[in-house]
């Protein structure tokens, strides 16, 4: 009766935490639907006298493969959610009627069977003394071929990951002197004069003065240009004025630009 | 009737080194060809020197032969043995091979010697030499052989170096169509004979002369070991093959285009030796048309239509050499009908293919030397008149003349006669057809004559006749020389014929030469007719410039007979359309059912590749299911 | 119980089946594909109870080292993939097509 009652609720549990995994938008949604599956399994397991793989499932699935699933959503980026819309073309049509038609045909077919009452594994864990010594036994005689290869499969991943992931690099580390060469031979060696330097107010507004007590036109900021203009505000310099003028037609003309080009592109893609 | 005696094995004295005779000649090739542009200055005189060292090889057997007793003049040399017992290289050194190498040698040695003067302007002179030389060594491998196959090597090689010679001016596109022609008609011929050569060798299992004796061929009809029939097809195969070297009907068409080539060659290959080849081989093969008397006639109707369509086309040229040219075939076609009428025939034929060597040659080269003299004009509408200025040219070719029309004492007046008598003895309608070519032959001879040497001169502006050098005069007296006076040695007392006989064979009483027979005398006047018809129409009158319409019969003539006319629309247009429809079936059928498929493979691929989108969830899709037909399937089984 | 818990083990490996073709992050397809190995887990130990034979379980224990192992070399390409084209998507690796 406890068990029926177990497995009903996590039945309704895990099959609801499966759908949420596939349903879920957001990666790390359904990978803690994932984790909730396992635990049900896990539940499931203990349920039906195999309580060293439902430990085995909390600790690896739950654990370890979980952490790096997360581990490599973090890496990769959680920031977006996935679009859901379709692609290829009948790709969910059929998808549904494949998942349909094999869950189905998996159900019934298991429905239809009729199964003398079950054995039980209770009288092979008697013999040897427990689940785990009994596990340990099969693992160790009849099994220990595929026990062997399963641990050179496991190192060979473990080096794979290595290389896969491995990245070599190209070209030295950049040292000090490497970027402050870089930096006298590119067009600025100085830092971009901020806002305010030979100026009388200490402000954004303020556009920052060469030594000979010109504008740079690198200062000047477009944004509140661009305020100051729609305010119909002017400079009362008229180099200043000028400048402001050139800043401001560049933006306009970068612009314009874009427009373009995202007009050109709509229409390709009508 | 007296056969043709054993073949002794022989090695020793100069006959036992006679392959020098064709060793000599090729040795002489191989230098000229592969030594290029480094014997340019020499290669005459070296192509000079190997014709006369093989003349002298062969005069020397020649003599050596002569001091034989008749039962053994017939040697046979072994060389090597290519299979032994099956395939055995030898050469065969009887009187009948001899002759032939003596003309070929002797002539071809005049010739080279002309031909020094002839082309001491050409700047291939050398290869020219080069390919003398060739011509040479394969026409005495070709009379030398004593099997069928070797004959045939030179046989080949003969046409190898008629064609190289035709097309030796081959920046002239009709010098080099001539070549091609003469080799693709040659082919036809040569089908016949190698069919000959395979129905020889598994009729008799073997090719060589000495087992083919008319003995064998009897007994083997006699035994049942070959039929009439296959004798009868071995012959006419057999004369399938002469009639292709010889120019005879009906593949007589390329003779007169192989008049593109050097003067020297027109004279050396295609009148004095190589077209005979053809009357050697139905001679050498006396066993056979002895045996089939049916080959043997069609071998004397076809020389009797060759003689007189020759006489025709001659009558209607106006090109020097062309004329020449079908008085050649004329003259083999006599050789031809004497080669049809059996040992009698075979040594008047061979006298006067000897005969004909001499005094054609000597024509040619006349004619060659009046080109020479006229700018390499060839056509004798605008000769006329040369008499005078180039006499000795003039009076060989005169005396080459009378020998031809059968002028009395003259080579071709005992040669021709003795031909045309057998003939009238054997079989009347041949001999009268016969007589009657003589007569055409006066006339067109004639003609050739009075337009070139008698009459107004008719000359070009810039035409400055002079007597030709005298590297090119003395082989025209030579070979006058021999157009006077051989005929009468080789007929008057049966020479020839007894000198021939263990070769050939003879009949056991000999013929009489009557200087006054009703065949003769109806010669001599249809010829003089002939000769004064000629005189009226180019002699007394006036001769176009440019050739008159003429009557049909004129037309008729000049085209040939029509014979080119006959080959285009017989094979070469069927042969077109043949061409064009396998051209059409390759492009549209076969090609369309490979390129059909292979489209609709294509098609069908490039659709199904369009399942490979990529998409690793497409894929996963379809893996999912074949998993649900799997599961499927077993459950169906299961439930069974 | 034996066929209840076979029919829960059809529908979630199911559900992952349909997850794997309809979800186009690399990682949560991944997801998906864990979720039918833990539902094959699941038939393993329910056949092992029903059978009285621990060889189920102990194929269920292979499952999850293989698993293991699976998860760790395909992160580590999803990883790589990420980093050079700054996408994990499975459909914007879609090079090797026709």
């Amino acid at each position: 009766m406890g068990e029926t009652i177990t497995f009903w609720v996590l039945a309704v549990v895990s099959v609801s935490a499966a759908l949420g995994l596939v349903f879920s938008r957001k990666a790390v949604y359904s990978a803690l639907m994932l984790g909730v599956v396992m635990l049900s399994l896990a539940v499931l397991y203990a349920v039906q006298d195999a309580p060293f793989l439902a430990a085995v499932q909390i600790i690896v699935y739950t654990g370890a493969v979980m952490m790096l699933f997360l581990f490599v959503l973090m890496l990769v980026g959680v920031d977006s959610a996935d679009s859901l819309v379709e692609t290829i073309k009948g790709q969910r049509f059929w998808a549904t009627i494949a998942g349909l038609g094999f869950a189905a045909l998996l159900a019934l077919g298991a429905g239809n069977m009729v199964f003398a009452p079950a054995k039980g594994v209770g009288g092979a864990v008697q013999e040897a003394g427990g689940n785990v010594p009994a596990l340990a036994q099969l693992i160790f005689t009849r099994h220990v071929f595929a026990f062997e290869i399963t641990s050179a499969l496991l190192i060979t991943a473990a080096l794979g990951a290595m290389v896969l992931a491995h990245r070599e690099r190209v070209r030295p580390k950049a040292t000090q002197r490497d970027l402050a060469r870089a930096r006298f031979t590119g067009p600025q060696p100085s830092p971009l004069p901020g806002p305010g330097t030979y100026a009388l107010h200490n402000a954004i507004d303020m556009p920052a003065l060469l030594p000979d007590g010109s504008v740079s036109s690198k200062s000047i900021n477009r944004v509140l240009a661009r305020h100051d203009q729609e305010d119909g505000v002017k400079p009362t310099d008229p180099a200043k004025a000028a400048l402001v003028k050139q800043v401001i037609d560049k933006d306009v003309a970068a612009e314009e630009d874009v427009a373009a080009t995202e007009a050109a592109h709509q229409e390709d893609a009508k | 009737m007296q056969s043709p005696v054993e073949i002794v094995q022989h090695s020793g004295g100069v006959i036992g080194v006679s392959w020098l005779m064709i060793a000599l000649p090729l040795l002489g090739a191989a230098i000229l060809l592969l030594g290029g542009r480094r014997t340019d200055r020499w290669g005459h005189l070296l192509g000079v020197a190997m014709s006369l060292a093989a003349f002298v090889v062969a005069v020397v057997s020649f003599v050596e032969i002569l001091g034989l007793p008749e039962s053994e003049r017939r040697r046979g040399i072994e060389l090597y043995q290519f299979i032994p017992g099956v395939a055995d290289m030898g050469l065969l050194i009887d009187p009948l091979s001899i002759s032939f190498a003596l003309l070929i040698t002797g002539v071809g040695s005049l010739i080279h010697i002309y031909s020094i003067g002839y082309m001491s302007h050409d700047p291939d002179r050398r290869r020219f030499f080069a390919y003398l030389n060739l011509f040479v060594a394969a026409m005495l491998l070709l009379v030398l052989a004593d099997n069928y196959v070797a004959l045939f090597v030179g046989w080949e090689g003969v046409g190898l170096a008629s064609y190289l010679l035709i097309g030796f001016w081959q920046f002239k596109p009709t010098a080099a169509a001539a070549a091609k022609k003469a080799f693709i008609v040659n082919r036809v011929g040569d089908f016949g004979l190698l069919i000959a050569i395979f129905t020889v060798w598994t009729t008799f299992g073997s090719v060589a002369f000495g087992d083919l004796s008319g003995a064998t061929v009897s007994g083997a009809i006699g035994s049942g070991a070959a039929s009439q029939g296959t004798i009868t097809a071995i012959g006419l195969l057999l004369l399938l093959g002469a009639c292709g070297k010889s120019a005879q009907l009906p593949l007589q068409s390329w003779l007169l285009d192989a008049m593109e080539g050097p003067t020297p060659v027109s004279a050396l290959i295609h009148a004095a030796t190589m077209v005979t080849a053809g009357v050697y081989l139905v001679v050498r093969s006396g066993a056979f048309f002895e045996a089939a008397p049916t080959a043997q006639l069609v071998v004397t109707i076809v020389g009797v239509a060759t003689l007189l369509a020759g006489a025709i086309i001659g009558c209607a040229k106006d090109d020097i050499k062309k004329g020449l040219a079908g008085s050649t075939m004329s003259q083999i076609g006599y050789m031809m009908l004497g080669a049809g009428l059996g040992p009698v025939g075979y040594a008047f034929a061979i006298a006067h293919l000897i005969t004909h060597g001499f005094f054609k040659a000597n024509m040619f080269l006349g004619a060659g030397s009046v080109m020479h003299a006229m700018n390499d004009e060839v056509d004798m509408r605008r000769y006329g008149g040369l008499f005078s200025v180039m006499k000795v040219t003039a009076v060989t070719f005169i005396i080459g003349y009378l020998a031809i029309i059968g002028f009395p004492l003259l080579s071709g007046y005992f040669t021709k006669d003795g031909i045309i008598e057998t003939a009238m003895e054997h079989n009347q309608i041949l001999g009268w057809l016969a007589v009657v070519g003589a007569g055409i032959t006066g006339f067109y001879m004639s003609r050739m004559i009075f337009m070139t040497f008698f009459g107004k001169k008719r000359w070009a502006d810039d035409a400055h006749p002079h007597e030709s050098p005298s590297v090119m005069t003395v082989p025209l007296v030579i070979l006058s020389i021999g157009s006077i006076f051989l005929g009468a040695f080789l007929i008057l007392d049966n020479r020839f014929m007894k000198f021939l006989a263990p070769a050939v064979g003879a009949p056991e009483e000999l013929p009489a030469f009557h200087f006054v027979s009703t065949a003769g005398l109806a010669t001599l006047a249809l010829v003089a007719v002939g000769a004064a018809f000629a005189w009226f129409r180019y002699g007394a009158a006036e001769v176009p410039q440019v050739a008159p319409r003429g009557s049909f019969l004129t037309t008729f003539a000049r085209r040939d007979l029509y014979g080119d006319a006959l080959n285009e629309t017989l094979f070469m247009r069927p042969g077109q359309w043949l061409a064009r429809i396998a051209v059409f079936v390759d492009n549209r059928g076969i090609d369309g059912l490979v390129n059909g498929l292979a489209a609709t493979i294509g098609g069908t691929s490039g659709r199904l590749r369009r399942v490979q989108t990529g998409y690793v969830r497409s894929y996963a899709l379809s893996i999912l299911f074949g998993a649900a037909v799997v599961v499927g399937a077993l459950l169906y089984v299961g439930n069974m | 119980m034996t066929t209840h818990y076979l029919v829960l083990s059809a529908l979630l490996f199911a559900i992952g089946g349909a997850g794997v073709l309809v979800r186009r992050n690399a990682i949560v397809v991944f997801m998906c594909v864990e979720l039918m190995l833990n539902a094959c887990n699941l038939a393993f130990v329910t056949f092992a109870r029903q059978h009285g034979n621990l060889d189920g379980q102990l194929i269920a224990f292979f499952v999850m080292v293989v698993a293991a192992a699976e998860v760790v070399i395909g992160l580590a390409i999803i990883v790589m993939i990420f980093r050079t084209r700054r996408s994990a998507s499975v459909d914007d690796a879609n090079l090797l097509k026709y």
